[in-house]
């Protein structure tokens, strides 16, 4: 099992989640995040006070998959939140040694 | 209501009682009787200005302060009103707009305290001859004006001053500042006190026209000194705007800076509530300053077109300057301008052609946007709301081109005469370096009187109760540590 983590842009989100669905994925987990890359920030003025806002807002999203299907999922994210444009994200893949269902005491494989 | 209801069954009855109704009336007819309409406009003038402080005033402000502290800009605004409120009833309109005996120059008397002798048949006079309102009307419309005035103050010290010292400083300057300089700038005997003792001067002769002239000089001076000089201030210029900012400076300045100032973040928390608030100033600015004119006449259509067109080119105007200087048209720039302009036309709104308060929209924003932007980032001072930079100067500006743009020449109205044809209304001789000479008195009295009684009042206080929470409080936040509540639990 591999834990895919995409920082995306927001207003991507809806069509990663649909491409993510449509390759088989059962549910995922999402956090509203702020962070900078390469993009940097933006500045903000308010009456002449400048502000520089480093962090942007950004979405986390966490989804745990079997090892087989890790490249078709990444695959899936990237083809939805890529704009070509500086800020497009990042995606981390890791591996997870155990997962468990509440509910039924599924596991693993079974749990996804 | 008595009377309303008496009318409605002479009605029923027919002519023999409408008869005797009538000549009821005329045994009041000596007594000036205040017009239906006029009563029923200055009544809503004055709800309008109550509506610029609560809740146009306390969105506004409330709008530009961090979340952790929108409750305590909000509760400071509207509990400042209710405290001035009273005390205007109390003793400040008897300080405003009563004689004040050997000090009548700077300040008002103690004759009506309570409102002592006033009843529903008082009246006050207005700008014209022969009319009058209720004086329980007057009263409350400059009440109005007497709490928005010390909230406005509360930009500047925005985010960092504790409730209590807020609550002492406001009570303390109304009685100093507020209630003299109004008394100073708009207290007088009225258009029929100069008619009728010109009128007199007129007709005496002999020994009787110097006793004549006497009463006459004597009634000249029964007004506050900046009237005495002839300064021009329809609606509130000096009074409200000039008087408020520099109290708001040399309060910030002794205050000294927020806590993280100039190293923390410190953006609006919602400029969707500050446009809320700025809208619902414009909106009641309107009775603001054709209220100030005190009756329905035609005359009011003039300060409302003056009213609405100078906002309007100062909203723009601010919005094109920050669009070329900042690279943006913001929307807080433009509220700003908005503001801006709406302070820049209230001395002048009653003296000015349409031109002139179009010039002075545009040109009011410009010199606003340079102070909040420019200079007091040179400077360093933490004015939080920028109540300097705008009512301050904007004040400064509109009351110097007040004494321009009166000019007729210029289409201004002209200076207006009740001495030279008594019982008339005229326009008077005009000068321009006079006027603006005179212009220019009034707004150093104002900055010397405010600035100077401000600066002793919060250095009192700082020493008896002291001014700010201490660092961690206002870290935390005031509307939580002041106040024990949050503005938002989402």
């Amino acid at each position: 099992m591999k834990l895919i983590t995409a920082i995306i842009k927001p207003f991507k989100l809806e069509e990663v989640r649909s491409n993510l669905t449509d390759i088989g994925l059962q549910g995922m987990t999402v956090t509203e995040v702020k962070g900078y890359g390469r993009q940097k920030g933006h500045t903000e003025i308010y009456r002449g006070a400048e502000y520089a806002v480093s962090f942007l807002p950004k979405i986390k999203l966490e989804v745990v998959v079997a090892t087989s299907q890790v490249d078709k999922a990444v695959e899936a994210i990237v083809k939805a939140a890529k704009t070509g444009q500086i800020g497009d994200g990042k995606i981390f893949v890791s591996s997870i040694e155990h997962t468990l269902r509440i509910r039924t005491g599924e596991a693993d494989d079974a749990a996804l | 209501m008595k009377l309303g209801l008496l009318s409605r069954i002479a009605g029923v009855l027919g002519s023999a009682a409408a008869l005797s109704l009538m000549t009821a009336g005329a045994a009041f007819a000596a007594a000036p009787t205040p017009d239906k309409g006029d009563t029923a406009f200055m009544i809503i003038c004055s709800v309008l200005v109550l509506m610029m402080t609560v809740p146009g005033l306390a969105l506004f402000y409330g709008g530009l302060v961090r979340t952790k502290n929108m409750l305590s800009m909000c509760t400071q605004v509207f509990s400042t009103l209710c405290l001035v409120a009273v005390l205007w009833v109390t003793y400040g309109y008897s300080m405003a707009f009563t004689n004040g005996g050997a000090l009548n120059d700077f300040v008002g008397g103690f004759g009506k305290v309570l409102l002592a002798g006033v009843d529903s048949t008082s009246v006050a006079a207005t700008f014209s001859n022969g009319v009058y309102i209720p004086e329980y009307v007057y009263i409350v419309f400059q009440m109005t004006f007497a709490c928005i005035t010390p909230a406005l103050i509360l930009g500047a010290v925005a985010e960092r001053m504790k409730f209590s010292a807020v609550l002492v400083f406001m009570a303390l300057w109304a009685t100093l500042v507020y209630f003299p300089i109004a008394h100073m700038v708009w207290y007088w005997g009225g258009p029929d006190a100069f008619g009728n003792a010109a009128k007199a001067v007129a007709e005496a002769s002999g020994d009787a026209k110097v006793q004549a002239q006497a009463a006459l000089d004597a009634v000249l001076l029964d007004a506050g000194k900046a009237f005495q000089w002839g300064a021009l201030d329809f609606a509130g210029g000096t009074v409200v705007h000039i008087n408020a900012g520099i109290a708001g400076l040399v309060g910030s300045l002794i205050l000294g800076k927020r806590v993280g100032f100039g190293k923390e973040q410190m953006p609006p928390h919602s400029l969707t509530m500050t446009m809320i608030g700025a809208a619902l100033l414009w909106v009641g600015w309107f009775g603001f300053n054709v209220g100030s004119n005190l009756e329905a006449n035609a005359f009011a259509g003039q300060v409302t077109i003056n009213t609405f067109i100078a906002t309007a080119a100062a909203g723009i105007s601010w919005l094109f300057v920050e669009w070329i200087v900042k690279g943006k048209p913001s929307l807080l720039g433009l509220v700003s301008g908005v503001v801006a302009g709406l302070v820049a036309i209230t001395p002048a709104c009653g003296f000015v052609g349409v031109t002139g308060a179009i010039v002075l929209g545009f040109a009011v924003s410009p010199i606003c946007f340079t102070f909040c932007s420019g200079v007091k980032h040179a400077l360093g001072y933490d004015d939080s709301l920028d109540v300097f930079g705008i009512h301050c100067i904007g004040g400064i500006f509109g009351a110097l081109m007040t004494g321009i743009l009166v000019d007729p020449a210029l289409g201004g109205t002209g200076i207006p005469d009740y001495i030279s044809k008594p019982g008339e209304l005229t326009v008077g001789a005009y000068d321009m370096v006079t006027q603006l000479t005179t212009q220019a008195k009034a707004v150093g009295l104002t900055l010397a009187w405010s600035g100077g009684v401000t600066a002793v009042l919060f250095l009192l206080i700082s020493l008896v109760i002291g001014l700010r929470p201490i660092t961690d409080k206002e870290r935390e936040g005031l509307d939580i540590t002041d106040h024990g509540e949050r503005a938002y639990n989402f």
